[in-house]
């Protein structure tokens, strides 16, 4: 079923009788080539990428609830390519370049808007780094203009500039950076792979992974044994208890991540904004509600909720930021569980075991990694070899110390992003 | 979130910082191998459910506490001086 305007008119005009639905729901066979754990964002993206660009068929990708029911569907929907470090740098590029043709690949409309991304910055040492950033992306073959007060006054007028602790000196922008509909990229690439042949089976959930002679043979599911050449464990927020099943400890800590939405108002921040004092950004979603969030919570957690100091936070650093949000009434707020490592940067990895791969890490970013980190796992999946827009997420970097990749330059320890 | 100083009594979370995982009681020796300090600075059981992690009261009697905590409900168990845990 190709979606179309001319599509869209004849159904509108017929009662849109015609929509089926947009994937299967099959049950799981006793044998697959590749198994993917995990059916989020970037499991689907995965096994799209596994089928649309290495023709492999015979792949089911296992998912406990229901298909784009964890981190994609409870985020802050921003996609950025604004990264500064190499390994870093390459990849978000290379997502974002993905991000831009994704909407024709999938024949699926994810909203994404290039609304353009803004950088605050409140002092002489900050505009340096922000400088410096820039200069990285532009080498890097993105866009990122250096702009001052002047410049963001005239696009962000509404902002407290003379705030007496924080006063606005001008901002990074990003214009090719912005916002997509969230959910929609999970079904897109579940359409998606599903059209090609991709068992997607919900209310499937891992529970044990049968490894024979340091080579994975499948995996036990409540839903019965399933036999695989290979498997790929996706399932940030959860990476720890998956691997222990292979008997791996991860350099992983989950925390968690609240964000907000407002209710609907008029069009009123037409980009996204991000407060350098204090952890804040904020975007409007077409429905009009202002979506923003924080840092995380800075404890363990799995609960997929936070508690109050988190959310005083957030809201003092968007008051200070921009006052006119006060009169805005927070509908929601909710929180998601963050896969963190110790450098904040993420993992794509072949593991131990042969046939056994690993995709976590994502940390708070994992959104607008979906395409990227799926085109580099499935490419991992298929050749064996990494993509070379995502070499530099290794595992052993911890243990080797070789090749840390610290964005924020805090140092690669647990609880320092 | 609360949690029961053992020199301070019950305290909002607010003034306490978290340190992460209880493993900085088990230090390696310096001679202990390259594995066995991975295990310790970066590799993490991280359970949903029952943990134990390190707090320091900060905005208090600057104690560091070990807590036991449910990571998936919140719920705090029991807090003790980290010097009698390391004990």
């Amino acid at each position: 079923m190709r979606f179309s305007g001319l599509r869209v008119l004849r159904e509108g005009l017929t009662g849109n009788k015609g929509w089926k639905a947009h994937w299967r729901d099959p049950a799981p066979k006793p044998e697959y080539d590749i198994v993917i754990i995990g059916g989020g964002g970037h499991g689907l993206a995965t096994a799209y990428y596994l089928a649309r660009e290495h023709g492999l068929r015979n792949i089911a990708v296992l998912e406990k609830g229901y298909l784009g029911g964890g981190n994609i569907g409870r985020n802050t929907t921003i996609v950025r390519a604004n990264y500064g470090l190499p390994g870093n740098s390459e990849f978000y590029s290379h997502s974002l370049k993905l991000w831009e043709g994704l909407e024709q690949d999938l024949n699926f409309n994810v909203m994404h808007s290039q609304r353009g991304v803004i950088n605050l910055f409140h002092s002489d040492g900050q505009r340096d780094a922000y400088a410096r950033r820039g200069n990285a992306m532009l080498n890097q073959g993105d866009d990122a203009i250096l702009l001052d007060r002047g410049g963001v006054r005239k696009m962000l007028p509404y902002l407290d500039f003379d705030n007496g602790r924080f006063p606005v000196r001008g901002g990074l922008y990003h214009p090719r950076g912005g916002t997509a509909r969230h959910d929609a990229v999970a079904w897109g690439y579940a359409r998606g792979a599903d059209m090609r042949g991709v068992d997607l089976i919900q209310n499937c959930e891992v529970t044990g992974i049968e490894v024979k002679n340091g080579a994975v043979t499948g995996v036990q599911t409540s839903r019965g044994a399933i036999r695989a050449k290979k498997v790929g464990i996706v399932v940030a927020g959860r990476s720890s208890q998956v691997a222990a099943m292979a008997g791996m400890r991860l350099p992983i800590e989950s925390h968690v991540l609240q964000a907000f939405v407002t209710e609907g108002l008029k069009p009123v921040i037409d980009t996204v904004v991000t407060f350098g004092m204090g952890h804040f950004y904020i975007s409007q979603s077409d429905k009009g509600g202002l979506v923003f969030g924080g840092d995380i919570d800075m404890y363990a957690s799995y609960a997929a909720r936070g508690n109050l100091p988190a959310v005083e936070h957030v809201m003092e650093a968007g008051m200070a930021l921009m006052p006119m949000i006060g009169k805005a009434r927070v509908l929601r707020s909710w929180g998601g569980i963050m896969d963190m490592s110790p450098d904040g940067s993420p993992i794509i990895d072949k593991t131990g075991i042969e046939g056994l791969y690993l995709n976590c890490g994502w940390c708070y970013g994992g959104f607008k990694a979906v395409p990227g980190s799926g085109h580099c796992f499935a490419h991992l999946m298929a050749t064996g070899r990494p993509h070379e827009a995502a070499a530099g997420f290794r595992l052993d970097r911890f243990r080797t110390g070789f090749g840390i990749m610290d964005e924020e330059g805090t140092g690669a320890q647990h609880n320092l992003h | 979130m609360r949690i029961t100083c053992p020199l301070c009594g019950d305290r909002d979370r607010r003034e306490f910082y978290y340190k992460g995982a209880a493993v900085a009681l088990d230090r390696p020796e310096p001679d202990a191998g390259a594995e066995a300090w991975d295990e310790y600075v970066f590799l993490r059981d991280n359970p949903a459910g029952e943990t134990r992690d390190l707090w320091y009261h900060a905005d208090g009697c600057g104690a560091w506490l070990e807590v036991r905590r449910d990571t998936v409900t919140h719920a705090v168990l029991e807090a003790r001086l980290a010097a009698e845990a390391a004990r």
